[in-house]
């Protein structure tokens, strides 16, 4: 990509963080950390990888995203939002009686969400069952799944994978989050899934690592997925992420799993935001 | 009822899909490594390219059903009732029922006349685990006629259903020019001094059970409910209006299941005496269906005996 390109994804990628953080603020509630470290792989895929019309969010030939790591819907909403599927100004009412921003994505009610998802596991095999379907329609259609690190615990991720691979899906993109920390601790202490690259590989994916928090990386991983089309293998991109990145309290602090900031907190990483944005604008 | 007919619904079902496959290219079969016993090989043999093995992973093929209904498609997951409805209950609720998918649910060997393979494969908890998610249609056929239809109906309304299916062969007491419609029971025997009101396999057992009251005097009407939700509350009114006493009889857990769906209308419109038949709080065991059936008082006599009991007679 152009330099100018990766400077509008940078700038975009400050704007989903903001999002991320007015979200939680305004539901007082929320999961900030999972959604800031995936913040870049939200703003890569709705900016410049995926076939999407913000205006036709149920066109049927997009592409597909399911949020398997659900709890993240803040990071997707932002994302969603900054991208024109509906107003920045709703991410406040997230978590809120009576708004569409349901605490975990709601297919039924937010535009652009494809599947609903929470209950960790799942979500993978619903793209596995996305990208099958697109084969047997014969539809050009990819399929990505964003996953945690702590989430793939669960067995039905292995058998999503499993499936994938022997169905030849090689229009899934499984991507996982590898922040390293959930909310128990250390991903390492509480359930060590490493190594991660030798698990997918065996269970059938072309596997890339790649700096999860950087533009260039990402291209050079989905240009991996892409090159993949036509191998048969579903394609596992393992993205080295920091949780919290860009809201210099947050990062790499497992408590910010699942915590809301105060208005003090807030005011701090907005400031830092806006100070990320004017080093960008320069 | 000696020479009559006997077909096993899940066989329906596998007819059923090969049928509607040939009707529609939408539709697509997933099984778990069970396609022999849920028939749902009939369907693979006539179009194999849309009938997905997904191994022994129930979980994951509920939710890839559920990916696959959002592309369009009409899947119809199947594997036994103990896995679809028990195994694989969240994924259901959660990646099914929440988004209210378009997915059909064929769970076949549901009840205690699974026989031989004993109380670990006998699924009698499903209608209680499926009634209870909201906007799942739940219903189970008393025959081959009705069993087709309604895998016709489940796939003509949109939304989630779940279907559960017999394993032991039945009586064939409906003709070709029945019509079932979801939400609908029917009187398949008139009477009045008791209402049975049963589903599946054991509305063949009702049927004889009245036949056997019939020549002690007592009028029994039997009422067949394959749609167990929504539940015809109207008919179950109707029934306790006219008999004044309702019997509820099923393969399932006295807890959950159509008796307390029966149960739940009665109390709250017109308090009735109900009897509920099924199994009181234990679990099944091995032995032939029809030892089973009679074993738990589920079979024509049995039946007959929990209607004498509950009218005093």
């Amino acid at each position: 990509m152009t330099d100018r390109e990766k400077k509008e994804l940078q700038l975009a990628a400050v704007r989903v963080r903001e999002g991320i953080l007015t979200a939680t603020h305004g539901a007082k509630c929320g999961h900030p950390g999972g959604s800031l470290s995936a913040a870049d792989v939200f703003t890569y895929l709705y900016f410049k990888e995926m076939r999407i019309d913000p205006k036709n969010p149920r066109w049927a030939d997009r592409d597909r995203f399911v949020l398997s790591k659900g709890h993240t819907a803040p990071g997707l909403y932002s994302a969603l939002a900054n991208r024109g599927f509906f107003p920045v100004e709703d991410l406040p009412t997230l978590r809120h009686l009576g708004s569409y921003l349901q605490g975990h994505p709601n297919m039924s009610t937010v535009p652009g969400v494809d599947m609903s998802t929470g209950s960790l596991g799942q979500g993978l095999s619903a793209a596995a069952g996305m990208a099958k379907g697109a084969k047997v329609l014969g539809k050009d259609v990819n399929v990505y799944a964003l996953c945690g690190d702590g989430e793939i615990a669960e067995g039905q991720i292995w058998e999503a994978t499993m499936f994938s691979a022997h169905y030849k899906l090689d229009n899934l993109c499984i991507i996982v989050d590898v922040n390293g920390l959930q909310i128990d601790g250390p991903t390492a202490q509480v359930m060590n899934s490493a190594p991660l690259d030798e698990k997918f590989a065996a269970f059938g994916c072309d596997v890339v690592w790649a700096d999860g928090n950087d533009f260039d990386a990402l291209e050079a991983a989905f240009g991996c997925f892409h090159a993949n089309h036509g191998s048969g293998k579903p394609t596992a991109i393992l993205l080295k992420t920091l949780k919290g990145k860009g809201v210099s309290y947050m990062e790499g602090q497992v408590g910010w799993h699942g915590k809301a900031p105060n208005d003090e907190e807030y005011a701090q990483g907005m400031a830092e935001l806006a100070a990320a944005r004017a080093a960008l604008e320069v | 009822m000696a020479d009559v007919k006997k077909i096993a619904t899940r066989e329906s079902y596998g007819n059923a899909l090969k049928e509607l496959g040939a009707e529609h290219e939408d539709l697509v079969v997933l099984d778990a490594d069970l396609a022999n016993a849920t028939k749902t090989n009939t369907f693979q043999k006539a179009f194999p390219d849309r009938h997905f093995d997904c191994g022994i992973a129930e979980a994951n093929m509920m939710d890839v059903a559920a990916g696959l209904s959002t592309m369009g498609l009409v899947p119809f997951a199947s594997t036994f009732a103990m896995f679809a409805a028990g195994r694989a209950f969240e994924q259901v609720r959660n990646t099914i029922g929440y988004p209210h998918l378009n997915v059909k649910i064929g769970a076949t060997h549901g009840g205690i006349t699974v026989g031989e393979d004993g109380a670990s494969h006998q699924c009698c908890e499903d209608f209680a685990l499926m009634r209870v998610i909201p906007g799942m249609t739940v219903l189970c056929p008393a025959d081959d006629v009705e069993a087709r239809q309604m895998v016709r109906a489940a796939y003509e309304m949109q939304g989630p259903v779940y279907m559960r299916f017999g394993r032991a062969a039945t009586p064939v007491f409906h003709d070709e020019s029945y019509k079932f419609v979801i939400g609908k029971g029917e009187v398949v025997a008139e009477g009045s001094d008791v209402a049975v009101i049963a589903t599946g396999v054991t509305v063949s057992g009702a049927m004889e059970a009245a036949e056997l009251l019939a020549a002690e005097g007592i009028s029994v009407r039997v009422v067949n409910m394959a749609s167990i939700k929504p539940l015809d509350e109207a008919l179950v009114i109707e029934s306790a209006k006219e008999c004044g006493r309702i019997v509820t009889v099923e393969e399932h857990e006295i807890f959950g299941g159509l008796g307390e769906a029966v149960c739940g209308v009665l109390s709250e419109k017109l308090p009735t005496p109900v009897k509920r038949l099924g199994l009181h709080d234990v679990f099944g065991h091995s032995g032939t269906a029809g030892e089973l059936l009679a074993e738990f008082g589920l079979d024509g006599a049995g039946i007959a005996a929990g209607i004498r009991e509950f009218l005093g007679k």
